[in-house]
């Protein structure tokens, strides 16, 4: 068993809307930024044990899949790394 | 006849829940969740509240608690299953309704009173009303936006299981929409036609002095 981080990053799918990240724009609009847009992701480190990379990054999908993410709105990516 | 209130680590609305339903003559008692539903379930209400702090998105945490697997078998067998706000959030995130409840489209928690009109009489959610109605109901929310992909939300529509929209005092449609949701949906049908959900509080509106009154006859659905 080798242990990895599996990151999984989520994120809205292209054309939702995304309140927070209109808020946070704004702010940094009113902080004197210039941008042009911007928007926010989760980002969740899951170390686990596992017998290869591809079998910890199936585990990570399903996790993706069962909670992580929400179809609906959302998309996401797994990266997996030895620790 | 006993309606199961579902309580998860931060519901809020359980008691008021039960409270509302005695008042329509419903015998109804809370139910901590890992206790699991009573053997002699008649109906189950999905409080809202904010379960699990809202952690990771509003009902997620609830939606995949054991109990949720009963109250999936329950509305397979023709039990009625309400979810109110956050409980309308579990019951999307359970995937006992389609589509999704997340962020209002003005980034703000919205709590006053709102208008939704009856787009169906014909469910038990909606029978003590007439189609066309406009209700006077309580919202407290910061994720009650549906949305629905193209494809999901076509076919809601094509099926009618859109039971309340928002609209104005005069019923418009679309003329008032507090959270910017997709077809100004405010309650619809789950897969099963013994499940709807709802962002407003009907339980809020339902004693006698709290509110319009108007939200007693959506509790009325659990009346024998």
């Amino acid at each position: 068993m080798t242990t990895y981080t599996a990151t999984v990053t989520v994120r809205l799918k292209r054309g939702v809307l995304d309140p927070e990240a209109d808020t946070t724009r704004r702010a940094l609009e009113r902080l004197g930024f210039e941008l042009q847009g911007l928007r926010s992701a989760d980002r969740f480190e899951v170390d686990l044990e596992a017998d290869s990379a591809a079998a910890a990054r199936d585990r990570a999908d399903e996790m993706a899949e069962r909670l992580l993410a929400n179809p609906t709105v959302h998309d996401y990516e797994v990266a997996v790394a030895e620790r | 006849m006993v309606v199961a209130v579902v309580q998860f680590g931060g519901s809020n609305c359980d008691r008021d829940a039960v409270r509302a339903l005695s008042h329509v003559g419903v015998d109804a008692e809370r139910v901590w969740h890992a206790d699991g539903l009573p053997d002699d379930v008649d109906g189950v209400v999905l409080p809202g509240g904010f379960s699990y702090g809202d952690y990771l998105r509003a009902g997620a945490m609830a939606a995949r608690a054991p109990v949720m697997d009963e109250v999936r078998a329950a509305a397979a067998d023709g039990v009625p299953v309400l979810g109110v706000c956050n409980g309308a959030q579990v019951g999307c995130e359970a995937g006992l309704v389609p589509g999704a409840f997340t962020t209002n489209a003005g980034a703000r928690f919205r709590c006053e009173r709102v208008h939704v009109r009856v787009e169906r009489a014909d469910t038990p959610f909606t029978r003590a009303y007439e189609e066309g109605d406009v209700l006077d109901l309580p919202i407290a929310h910061g994720e009650g936006r549906f949305e629905a992909g193209d494809e999901t939300y076509s076919r809601l529509v094509a099926d009618d299981r859109v039971i309340f929209r928002y609209c104005d005092a005069d019923g418009t449609v679309g003329a008032a929409n507090p959270n910017g949701s997709r077809g100004a949906v405010a309650g619809l049908l789950g897969d099963e036609p013994s499940v709807a959900v709802l962002m407003p509080h009907p339980e809020r509106a339902t004693l006698p002095r709290l509110s319009s009154g108007d939200g007693a006859g959506v509790l009325r659905a659990f009346a024998p």
